[in-house]
């Protein structure tokens, strides 16, 4: 949680000794809090101070970062239960576990898959995270080659999953640069791992599905041994417990500040799936409540799809809804005597207008006007809804060009720019469509004549 | 160590239990949490969400090839989908009277009350009936289907700002329950559910359809007014506690990514996995949110959402 200037202030000296450059230790501590000017300002703070100081300021859930320089990865940090208080910050990481007891051609054709995929969604292109190799042969050697073909064909982050700590330390002595996410931690093996983590200064998996009493007290002793860089996996890997554990997870970690659990979480949603489907079922309540790297047991295009948007809409921030970029778009395949209607860049409005034409089966262009994000109704008592505005996206687009007509489709609730919108664009028709976006494909078929 | 100590929150209120179903029909109980969805250290869910399947009145004309194979014949005929939609398991039918629709075949109370008695009879299941989407259109017919249903406690919708008058004399009259559809938005829908109670609605006639948007198209919007709604209910608020219905079928497979077969981008993948799936994420997220009611449209969606409900309970 950040501090607040007073909260600091009470740390500093109090000796209003200007070595800060600020005129009172009370001015500096509010610029501290602001993130204007950094604690180590001030030259006066004593050791223990500094570090009340770091412990209070720590977030509630930590940010850990793994991946290397081709592809970063942060997860964590979260600041709130729902959503709509604040935002999700971090978007989990999607990965996909990949087994070395699999022959190395079909590891590499799934490295490349995963690797190589790539899908567009409102101008965002997105992408998956990487890969979780697992020691399943329990043969080092036969590990260390999945790892090292991994790493060769794919710039994307690594998990290595292994019980063994020596086969461990080879894997991410290999992988180091990649910075891995060391797989994991167990009542069993712990100070092992811990060894290797701290080594190589990578993040440590615990994991422990025997309950979060048990889960805590392995938290517990690898901080003590040194790791700061904890991913929790309360092993919910069915529906059953996976809401309830991750809420109380995150409840302690913002609520009680409670250290042993402030961490993000990872899942592995397709241990106990029968199908596909139930994998992308259980994947998709992780994404939306709690978890923050989740690993996959298979891959396709058509399961990655739907989850990458679940995950883009999720950490989606409120307050700042997506605006579509402003231009001329296609829904369907329009021919130049396909309609033409223009509406908002707020993303909603777009999503529903175009939905709705799509639904109509009539192809259409749809011009999409810069409102800075407002919806048709706000965006005009605004004045970011005009004749002005409409009519030099038209002009700016070259809207002309693409139609073989020349009338333009209002949204009904602005029907009042019609006049106005004609004279500034002379030579065009313009033509009241519906008040709402669900009735497009009535007027379409009824009503719309160029 | 020392147990842990859950970090249960004090709520005051709960969401309110909402039955549908009467007079010889199969009943069903939704609503009556404590808690949020699925925090079971802190609360109960006494009833678990129930899995609708939407049948319509007409066949459909713009449905998915996938939807349409899974479904077969039955499109062509509302009282055997409705026998179809039982054996796939659902819970509930969510009947949509869409022939009435003026750009459809505009047909009227008529047809309505055939139509209903046709499902009526062909199922003992519970029963939600929505008309057109169109304000007039919708009294017309609704209030056709009420007599038809009457005693049987059914659903009604939806009901619109415009046209709540209608629906919920005719609720009270025949002893169903009101789909209040409100906009995605939280003001919007307790104030709907506020004019609803003045006309002497009981509250616990009224179910909430906060308007779904479909995976990549509003999900986050529907999602978080739907969050904000249970968390509303549960601090104490009456008038934003009732049950919640998501249409997270028709939404999901009205979307490019569930009807597009040609010219697919590659990176889609599958056709018909990614459809479903499609499905399946969208329901899955507002059960998280706080779905009572599912409304899918995909036999396949049925059986995996029910999977994962039998699972949660
Ligand atoms: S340098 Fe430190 S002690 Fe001196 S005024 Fe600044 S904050 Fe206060």
């Amino acid at each position: 949680m950040a501090l607040t200037g007073i909260e600091i202030y009470k740390y500093l000296p109090k000796t209003n000794c200007k070595k800060c450059n600020f005129p009172t230790c009370l001015a500096f501590a509010m610029k501290v809090a602001a993130r204007v000017v950094d604690i180590t300002a001030c030259p006066d703070l004593s050791a223990q101070s500094k570090a009340a100081l770091e412990s209070a300021g720590r977030p509630p859930i930590r940010l850990v970062k793994f991946g290397g320089d081709t592809h970063k990865v942060e997860v964590g940090n979260e600041t709130v239960m729902f959503r709509h208080e604040k935002t999700f910050y971090h978007p989990p990481a999607i990965m996909v576990r990949i087994k070395d007891t699999a022959s190395k051609e079909d590891i590499a054709k799934l490295v490349d898959e995963v690797g190589g995929y790539q899908v567009e969604r409102v101008g965002m292109k997105l992408t998956m995270d990487g890969f979780a190799v697992e020691n399943a042969s329990k043969d080092q050697a036969r590990f260390l080659e999945a790892v090292e073909t991994v790493l060769a064909k794919s710039g994307l982050a690594v998990a290595l999953m292994s019980d063994n700590p020596a086969t461990m330390d080879a894997a991410v002595a290999k992988a180091a640069a990649r910075k891995p996410v060391v797989y994991a931690a167990t009542k069993e093996n712990w100070s092992g791992m811990a060894d290797i983590a701290k080594k190589h200064s990578c993040p440590l998996v615990v994991r422990d599905s025997s309950g979060l009493e048990n889960l805590v007290a392995l938290s517990e002793k690898v901080a003590q041994a040194g790791i700061e860089d904890i991913i929790l996996d309360p092993g919910v890997d069915s529906f059953k417990s996976s809401i309830d554990s991750l809420t109380e997870i995150r409840r302690l970690a913002l609520k009680k500040n409670f250290r042993p659990l402030g961490f993000p979480v990872m899942t592995f949603p397709g241990v106990q799936a029968k199908t596909t489907e139930e994998e992308a079922a259980l994947a998709a309540e992780q994404i939306s409540k709690y978890s923050s790297v989740v690993v996959l047991e298979h891959f396709s295009p058509a399961l990655a799809y739907p989850l990458l948007t679940l995950r883009l809409n999720i950490y989606t921030d409120p307050q700042k809804p997506i605006q579509m970029a402003a231009g001329i778009y296609e829904v369907g395949a329009p021919k130049p005597d396909s309609p033409l209607c223009i509406t908002t860049n707020f993303s909603l409005t777009y999503f529903s207008v175009a939905g709705e034409i799509e639904a109509s089966g009539v192809p259409s262009w749809l011009l999409i006007c810069d409102t800075e994000g407002l919806s048709v109704l706000t965006a005009w008592a605004a004045g970011k809804f005009d004749a002005e505005r409409i009519a030099k996206a038209v002009k700016q687009f070259n809207v002309a060009d693409k139609i073989s007509h020349k009338s333009i489709v209002l949204p009904g609730k602005v029907a009042v720019l019609r006049g106005e919108l004609e004279e500034e664009l002379s030579g065009w028709k313009v033509l009241v469509g519906p008040m709402e976006a669900m009735d497009v494909g009535g007027y379409f078929k009824k009503t719309w004549k160029p | 160590m020392a147990p842990l100590e859950a970090p249960v929150e004090k709520w005051t209120g709960k969401i309110r239990e909402l039955k549908l179903g009467s007079g010889g029909r199969k009943t069903i109980t939704v609503g009556g949490g404590t808690t949020l969805p699925f925090v079971k250290f802190e609360g109960a869910q006494p009833h678990r969400p129930a899995i609708a399947i939407e049948v319509q009145d007409k066949e459909p004309t713009d449905w998915s090839e996938f939807l349409v194979s899974a479904w077969g014949d039955a499109l062509k005929n509302p009282g055997a989908w409705a026998k179809k939609a039982a054996e796939f398991g659902a819970d509930l039918l969510y009947i949509r009277l869409a022939s009435a629709h003026p750009e459809a075949s505009n047909t009227g109370a008529a047809q309505a009350k055939k139509s209903a008695s046709e499902v009526l009879s062909a199922v003992d299941l519970p029963v939600i009936f929505v008309g057109p989407d169109v304000a007039e259109k919708d009294n017309e017919v609704l209030v056709a289907v009420s007599d038809v249903a009457k005693g049987q406690r059914v659903g009604l919708g939806n009901c619109v700002e415009k046209n709540y008058k209608t629906i919920a004399a005719t609720c009270m009259a025949d002893g169903h329950v009101a789909i209040a559809k409100t906009p995605i938005e939280i003001n919007l829908a307790k104030q709907l559910n506020i004019l609803l109670s003045d006309v002497g609605l009981s509250p616990d006639s009224i179910l909430m359809d906060p308007t779904t948007g479909a995976l990549g198209y509003g999900l986050e919007y529907t999602y978080s007014v739907m969050e904000r709604l249970r968390l509303a209910a549960l601090m104490g608020d009456g008038m934003t506690s009732m049950p919640m219905i998501c249409t997270a079928g028709e939404e999901s497979w009205r979307q490019k990514e569930s009807k597009a077969t040609l010219d697919v981008p590659q990176a889609w993948g599958d056709n018909q996995e990614r459809s479903l799936i499609w499905e399946n994420v969208t329901a899955i997220s507002l059960l998280a949110a706080g779905a009572d009611i599912l409304v899918l449209r995909h036999p396949k969606t049925v059986v995996t959402v029910k999977a994962a409900l039998d699972k949660s309970f």
